[in-house]
């Protein structure tokens, strides 16, 4: 039954996802929502590695960098449509998870995060690097016309609330299935599960896949939003801090925490850019990480089973 | 493009900076080497000390090294608060080493970042001493006085911070702490309390590196960002907790890096730190000296 109404809510959700930019609403709310969007998908991605197994990624940004700099090269090169850019940004993001997965296999803990921020930065070295699309002084892109939609903003949006339904999805279909039962053995104990015959390796290797390939998918459509695309904002830390401060304030290891927590926090980021600076955005989502890993370790989820046991 | 004499010339360029990377690394190398607190915010914390050193050299006009001594006894207190709270909510209850812990100090890192944004903008800092700007000769090469200066702190700090470990009591506590918790607790220590006092010692040095860090180069509040790999890089090359260790991988780092600059320009630089890194976690996670 439940699976029924998580099928129901996802179609209706996507309705919604795809339907309401028709409407006659304020731009801005497609502007501002496609980011709010984006960290669903991201800190879904974050939690399948992170909540799931247990290895804390600080590197979102360089599987997002990727994605974006993946879909600007089949743009500028094949002028590929978007969709062809979504699925090589996604192809690109699997393949650097699965090979920062076959590289830190022997690290857990502290050890795994900060191979990840190394990631990150190399990345952005290269990318600064590489003449073709734009190096450090990046590279202004021309959006196509749009068809359907009455604007390029608001079919993106369309796009990225497809993708987190998708995501979700995804996400939840891995916690549910034996694959997140083997993940879950893993990170209590890495061991424990390899000696009770849970093939850790292989499923390690898969969450980084995995996560790396939703991630890269999420910043496919980045540089389009932007018509813009450069080295230092595409490999931002503060996408680090979107993405697990999104998973751990809803709630790690359920499907659901990220999708509350990215939108809490994609909301009030929002509201705060726009009201205050966007310096005060970032602080707020620092102390807001900080106050409920010490004070609501279980997220927002945690803080609802706890009111509704009482 | 290639030559003997530039490269002698990035070699001793490479030993200077090895020696100030050193230094920059030998709070977390404590901290984190030691201690096993997965210390993130350790550049940032260090950022924050070259601010407190540019505030209060700017307004006393005090010499920026003097500065930032003085400051050292309030980041040490700052250190032991950091570390009882991340005891209290974090290490009691067995969580350190998730995701919590390391949430907790990456939270951290954003906080003082956007901290000193909010307060002092993003604009470059930079101090101003007899030292800085002026530079004297090495036989045929010009070192400028800024780095001979950080060179020579960095030395005596890495020396003294080694045979404090060594010699006094409480140093070999923390040691103690390091390699055998529950045999010290045995002995009817309290390892806690030892822990605070170290990562104290930690977080007070770093107020030390701050003044160094702005005396060797302007300041911007999002610089911890780079540090975090080169930080990290020496205390993991090092082999955790490993003193001199640290002035070996931090010359290893600071040759690398002034040779790949040399050779291959500045853009390159940033990924230096951040590779080595990387190859040793995936060579050699225990480092060159492992404990």
């Amino acid at each position: 039954m439940s699976r029924m109404k998580f099928w129901i809510g996802s179609a209706v959700a996507l309705i919604l996802g795809v339907g309401l930019p028709f409407a006659p609403i304020n731009e801005y709310v497609f502007y501002a929502g496609y980011m709010v969007l984006t960290f669903v998908v991201m800190a879904t991605a974050w939690n399948i590695l992170g909540g799931y197994a247990g290895y804390v990624n600080f590197g979102p940004p360089a599987f997002f960098g990727i994605g974006s700099y993946a879909a600007v090269v089949l743009f500028k090169s094949l002028n590929a449509p978007l969709a062809v850019q979504i699925a090589g940004a996604a192809l690109m993001g699997g393949l650097l998870g699965l090979g920062v997965g076959l590289l830190t296999l022997r690290l857990r803990g502290i050890f795994f995060a900060i191979a990840t921020v190394a990631i990150v930065f190399i990345m952005e070295t290269l990318m600064v690097n590489w003449r073709y699309v734009g190096g450090a002084t990046g590279l202004q892109l021309l959006r196509p016309p749009v068809e359907l939609y009455a604007s390029y903003t608001r079919m993106l949006f369309a796009v990225m609330a497809a993708m987190s339904v998708a995501a979700v999805a995804l996400a939840r279909y891995i916690q549910t299935s034996w694959l997140g039962r083997g993940l879950r053995a893993l990170r209590d104990s890495e061991e424990a599960a390899e000696s009770a015959g849970v093939p850790t390796l292989k499923l390690k290797l898969f969450a980084c896949a995995v996560s790396g390939a939703l991630m890269g998918a999420a910043g496919a459509p980045m540089p389009m939003y932007l018509s813009f695309i450069e080295p230092p904002s595409t490999f931002d830390l503060n996408y680090t801090v979107g993405s697990l401060g999104g998973a751990i304030i809803g709630g790690v290891g359920h499907w659901a925490g990220p999708i509350v927590g990215a939108i809490l926090l994609g909301t009030l980021q929002q509201v705060v850019t726009v009201t205050i600076s966007s310096e005060m955005n970032v602080l707020v989502v620092g102390v807001l990480l900080v106050v409920f890993v010490v004070a609501a370790p279980e997220g927002v989820l945690g803080l609802f089973k706890k009111a509704f046991k009482k | 493009m290639f030559s003997l004499d530039l490269l002698l010339e990035a070699l001793l360029f490479g030993v200077l900076l090895g020696c100030f990377y050193a230094a920059v690394s030998i709070g977390l190398s404590v901290s984190f080497g030691l201690l096993d607190v997965p210390n993130v915010a350790h550049p940032a914390i260090m950022v924050l000390g070259s601010y407190c050193t540019w505030l209060l050299s700017a307004r006393t006009g005090l010499d920026p090294l003097l500065a930032g001594g003085l400051l050292m006894p309030a980041f040490f207190l700052l250190g032991v608060l950091i570390y009882r709270f991340y005891y209290e909510t974090f290490e009691k209850r067995g969580s350190e080493a998730g995701v919590r812990g390391l949430a907790f100090f990456f939270g951290l890192t954003f906080i003082v970042e956007v901290g000193l944004i909010l307060a002092f903008g993003v604009d470059q800092r930079s101090v101003e001493a007899g030292y800085i700007g002026r530079s004297f000769s090495l036989g045929d090469y010009r070192i400028p006085m800024r780095m001979g200066v950080a060179f020579a702190v960095a030395l005596l700090l890495t020396f003294s911070l080694s045979v404090y470990l060594s010699k006094t009591f409480t140093g070999r506590a923390i040691k103690a702490v390091a390699q055998d918790e529950p045999a010290l607790r045995l002995m009817g220590a309290n390892p806690v309390r030892i822990k605070q006092w170290a990562f104290g010692i930690a977080t007070g040095v770093s107020a030390l590196a701050g003044a160094m860090l702005i005396i060797v180069s302007p300041v911007e509040p999002a610089m911890d960002r780079l540090y975090i790999g080169r930080t990290f890089c020496v205390v993991v090359l090092a082999g955790l907790g490993s003193m001199t260790g640290t002035l070996a991988a931090g010359l290893i780092l600071g040759i690398v890096e002034s040779v790949v600059l040399m050779q291959f320009g500045a853009s390159w630089a940033p990924a230096v730190a951040f590779g080595l890194l990387l190859i040793v976690l995936g060579i050699r996670p225990q480092g060159l000296f492992g404990r």
